[in-house]
């Protein structure tokens, strides 16, 4: 497969409300796209629909191996965050060096503040080797540093030939990114 | 991974005080029975043992709330979807990890236990064997019932609703084989039944978890 995400017209009805229909979308490695549009318009469902947790009522969708973050942290709470890393990924080193969290290795997940989980979620999916990116709203709650830690680590997976589906309402620095307007 | 899985699920037990809570639960319900019924040794030793597995039944349904409601909350089952690991294998880890933190615990805790209830010593024997057929069943059902119930709000009176009347068999060959011995094959049946929901469990929990996802 040489597209590392293929949506083909897909439509995605949520609670009997149409979110939207025909959509296309391919990434291919080393590209970007970025779901944009007012809230409650279907981005989530989007990434979610493109993770294949969310099935389309029409259309098809293939993906590569994948790597999710959203607003859900999945990390033990109870676990120190560099061992609560290591349950998805074999070397976390990358994803805490990426997002400036090696002083954090040693605490517990529970401890965590709002933007220094939204880094915990993002370093998961740095460490998870995965080529195709999928971040809902990545930016939420990221301070300037982790802003632009963020920047840093999408252009490097870009540059290393992975793939990057971001949804945002924020502008995020993906640079040449196909821009998938909902709604 | 599934061996990452069921450690992962003996960790949370230990560490959450969700495999301590069933122990004392059975313990406590075996002290408080002499205390309802009298100190009469014989009526003690004859009722005890279908007591214990009243008890047993009960325990198991303590942890419902917290086997698969949490990891669906926090994404981990998403996340572990996304590493390409099947609902049926994150079930079967679940189960193997709840019965480890469950069955062997509480036959320890049938020791002190069938002390308090003057049990004899063949008697005891039959409530250790039943427990060992009977507790994997056990476990398969919170299981089934813990994922069908994720994601709902206040879903444990729901979930001993749907739990307890499906034990019964359970109850039915345990605590008859702890009272009258090997009568009609009620130990063979037991292991019948247990080994029915043991295999069923993975199935109908995964399912449920792909059911819930929406």
């Amino acid at each position: 497969m040489s597209s590392l995400l293929a949506l083909e017209g897909v439509a995605l009805i949520r609670g009997g409300r149409l979110l939207f229909e025909g959509l296309s979308l391919t990434l291919r490695p080393g590209e970007a796209a970025l779901a944009r549009g007012p809230n409650g318009i279907g981005k989530s469902s989007l990434i979610r629909l493109a993770a294949g947790l969310l099935l389309p009522a029409a259309g098809t969708a293939a993906r590569a191996e994948a790597a999710l973050a959203d607003e859900h942290l999945a990390l033990d709470e109870r676990q120190r965050l560099g061992a609560a890393l290591s349950f998805w990924a074999k070397d976390a080193a990358p994803g805490l060096a990426a997002m400036g969290l090696e002083e954090l290795a040693e605490v517990p997940v529970r401890m965590l503040s709002t933007g220094q989980r939204k880094r915990a979620a993002l370093a998961r999916v740095i460490a998870s080797g995965a080529p195709l990116w999928l971040l809902d709203e990545p930016a939420n709650g990221l301070d300037a540093d982790g802003q632009v830690r963020l920047a840093a680590a999408m252009a490097a997976h870009r540059a290393a030939g992975g793939a990057i589906l971001a949804a945002s309402h924020q502008l995020l620095a993906l640079d040449g990114a196909q821009t998938v307007e909902l709604g | 991974m599934i061996g990452a899985l069921i450690l992962r699920e003996l960790r949370l037990a230990a560490t959450g005080g969700a495999a301590i809570l069933p122990l004392i639960f059975f313990l406590l319900v075996a002290t408080l029975f002499p205390f309802a019924v009298g100190p009469d040794g014989p009526l003690l030793a004859r009722t005890g043992g279908g007591a214990l597995w009243m008890a047993a039944l009960l325990a198991a349904l303590l942890p419902v709330d917290r086997l698969v409601e949490p990891d669906r909350a926090a994404g981990v089952l998403d996340q572990l979807f996304l590493k390409g690991v099947s609902e049926e294998a994150i079930a079967f880890a679940k189960l193997a990890g709840h019965w480890l933190s469950f069955g062997p615990p509480l036959m320890l805790a049938a020791l002190p236990a069938a002390a308090l209830m003057k049990l004899p010593g063949e008697v005891l024997a039959r409530l250790e064997l039943g427990l060992l057929l009977g507790t994997p069943g056990l476990a398969a059902l919170s299981l089934g019932v813990a994922a069908l119930t994720a994601g709902l709000r206040r879903s444990g009176a729901l979930a001993g609703l749907l739990l307890l009347p499906l034990a019964v068999p359970l109850l039915i060959f345990g605590a008859g084989y702890v009272a009258r011995g090997n009568e009609g094959g009620a130990v063979q049946l037991l292991g019948a039944v247990s080994l029915l929901l043991v295999a069923g469990a993975p199935f109908a929990a995964g399912a449920a978890i792909r059911a819930g996802r929406d």
